[in-house]
């Protein structure tokens, strides 16, 4: 409002930020196709790329390419928009039930959506990206609506928030196991831990199709909520009394976030913790108003995703880490130092 | 825009409690001068607050803000006309004291706008009257309990209202800031405002307010000028303390002089059971 720079540094720093942010994006993504073991590398890499958009350069393999373009590249976008989708429900998680330490893994709705994905496999629904991320969405909402339910008023609790979704999320983690496990074929129990930790190694274009279409609807109306949300740093009667229609607002802002959860989880499986580590770090570089932290947040949890995957990858290559692991192993820890700092405040 | 706010024959009940919280509540509060909500802790009063600021609803009754009824007034323009403070609540929240103010500007701008020169200013302004200027860029966890009321209630002012409700707003001030606070609300209404304040302070409501209404236990006990409203016979039957009320200047004074001695039929079972406080009334 009151800054001391020229209003005309205000409005182009905006600008300048949300560059930077999409050269960070398309990095990560050239980055995360080109590293990571095999006969592919950055030329190849390029000259994929290049022959796609018809620049004049000698085509890769077949074999070469489409390991670049069904394997890295659907891989790449997924964790980008995964991130993406992950960091920003945390963000607004944290908002709508003010709960610094709100994600949509501590919360269970992760475990939920993936129960519900699992059990639409399992019953023979369809296995396509839209029935399970369908089944996912179900079984997320019942699991938010359960935790909801058993904290009653009590959601600001930070306490009993997380305990209450810990519980939750592990009812349901038990409810996976016991549908792959007991249900499942060979091939859907092999699965279990895509299921409860979370990996990027199946990534395939339709669900990258699906995640990033209901990522930017959400995306879309989180900023339309923006304000609103900072409104609700004080309570819901502060902000009706601001004329924010509270109820709205809270639905708008926990469909959104159960939908992104949903898909997310249907195409990736429960990566835990983005949600958490990625607005909190984006919170020191662009402060905790929404119109910015929100965006902030999306660019912030694909690159940090595009990394983690990037890591795991790489570090005990040629074996692979799932991307939950990696998110759990920084996740933990940073869990940790934001519950401390808020005891002491 | 001056308008007045009216509460007719206001309803409040819960379920499981056998008697409303609100009992046919008749209230009015008119342009131009500070009316204080007064009444020992339950008597209803931020009950009463919340629904003439239109964020609670009553089981029956109406608020009328100038002519129209409340429950007709579209949302925002609602937050337009009617700003509320609230007591301070607990929040996590790290925003700047000037995002703060600026959240009373959201019911002016439309969803997705920035904040316009008229938002800055009546931020701005805000900050001033109530002594916060220079506070813009400090966060809301590093301000005392004083300075957070204090940008409250600029939030509040940067709403431009016409009607301003607060719940007890000297909350957490220290005696200078007090003072402060409240002869700006009697120079906002000098404005024009209606104000209307929940006090537990009897001696700053007789010095500051114009008007007050006496709840007790949900209900009306006297309502009118302040100065017929605080009586030491009203003092005695609904906060149970002896006063004695004095007038220099053309304001009250109020000066309690101690807790008015248990009446024997107000504790029938110490009355029977305790010889001791026998003693004590003989």
């Amino acid at each position: 409002m009151t800054s001391s720079s020229s209003p005309s540094a205000e409005r182009l720093r905006p600008i300048g930020a949300t560059l930077v942010a999409w050269l960070l994006l398309v990095a990560g993504v050239l980055v995360s196709i080109a590293v990571g073991g095999g006969e592919i590398g950055w030329s190849e890499t390029l000259r994929s790329l290049g022959s796609r958009v018809g620049l004049p350069v000698e085509p890769l393999s077949a074999l070469a390419d489409s390991v670049v373009w069904q394997l890295r590249a659907p891989r790449a976008l997924l964790a980008a928009v995964a991130g993406a989708g992950l960091a920003t429900s945390g963000a607004i998680l944290q908002a709508v039930t003010r709960n610094a330490l709100a994600e949509p893994y501590l919360l269970g709705i992760s475990s939920g959506a993936s129960t519900g994905a699992v059990l639409v496999m399992v019953a023979g629904l369809g296995a396509g990206a839209v029935s399970l991320a369908a089944g996912a969405l179900v079984g997320g909402l019942v699991a938010f609506g359960l935790v909801l339910v058993l904290l009653g008023r009590h959601a600001s609790n930070t306490g009993r928030l997380v305990l209450t979704g810990v519980v939750v999320g592990q009812l349901f983690t038990a409810m996976t196991s016991l549908v792959l496990l007991g249900w499942g074929d060979a091939d859907a129990a092999r699965g279990l831990t895509y299921w409860l930790t979370g990996s990027l190694a199946a990534a395939r274009w339709p669900a990258v199709a699906l995640c990033v279409g209901v990522t930017s609807i959400a995306l879309v109306a989180a900023r339309l909520i923006a304000s609103d949300l900072d409104a609700f740093a004080f309570g819901a009667v502060a902000s009706a009394s601001l004329g924010v229609p509270v109820a709205a607002v809270r639905s708008v802002a926990l469909i959104a976030t159960a939908a992104v959860t949903a898909v997310v989880v249907s195409a990736v499986g429960a990566i835990g913790f983005v949600g958490l580590i990625v607005p909190h770090a984006v919170r020191a570089l662009v402060g905790p108003q929404h119109r910015r932290l929100l965006p902030a947040s999306a660019f912030g949890g694909a690159v940090f995703l595009l990394l983690a995957d990037l890591v795991g990858r790489i570090v005990l290559a040629p074996r692979e880490l799932p991307v939950g692991v990696i998110t759990a192993l920084i996740g933990v820890p940073a869990f940790l130092i934001i519950l401390r700092r808020k005891e002491r405040s | 825009m001056t308008l007045s706010l009216r509460g007719e024959h206001l309803m409040y009940s819960v379920r499981g409690r056998p008697l409303p919280i609100l009992d046919d509540i008749e209230f009015t509060a008119v342009p131009g001068q500070v009316t204080a909500l007064l009444g020992p802790n339950g008597s209803g009063k931020s009950t009463l607050l919340h629904i003439l600021a239109g964020v609670a609803s009553p089981t029956s009754g109406q608020v009328r803000l100038g002519d129209r009824p409340l429950q007709d007034v579209p949302r925002r323009e609602r937050a337009r006309h009617l700003a509320m403070m609230e007591q301070a609540s607990d929040t996590d929240t790290d925003l700047a004291v000037a995002d703060v103010v600026a959240l009373g500007r959201l019911p002016h701008r439309a969803r997705l706008d920035l904040e316009s020169p008229r938002d800055v200013a009546a931020c701005t302004r805000g900050l001033s009257s109530v002594g916060m200027t220079g506070t813009e860029h400090r966060r809301w966890q590093t301000l005392s309990g004083g300075e957070r009321q204090r940008v409250h209630a600029a939030r509040a002012l940067a709403q431009e209202p016409s009607v301003l409700l607060l719940d007890e707003p000297t909350n957490h001030l220290d005696i200078r800031h007090q003072h402060q606070l409240l002869s700006l609300l009697n120079q906002l209404a000098g404005d024009g405002l209606t104000v209307v304040v929940v006090l537990h302070d009897l001696s700053l409501a007789a010095q500051y307010c114009d008007r007050a209404m006496v709840l007790d236990s949900g209900r009306v006990h006297a309502a009118g000028e302040i100065a017929d409203v605080l009586t030491p016979t009203a003092l005695r039957q609904v906060f149970g303390v002896d006063a004695q009320i004095t007038r220099a200047d053309g304001r009250l004074a109020v000066q309690i002089l101690g807790v008015t001695a248990p009446q024997p039929t107000a504790l029938p079972a110490l009355r029977d059971s305790s010889p001791a406080s026998h003693a004590a009334h003989r």
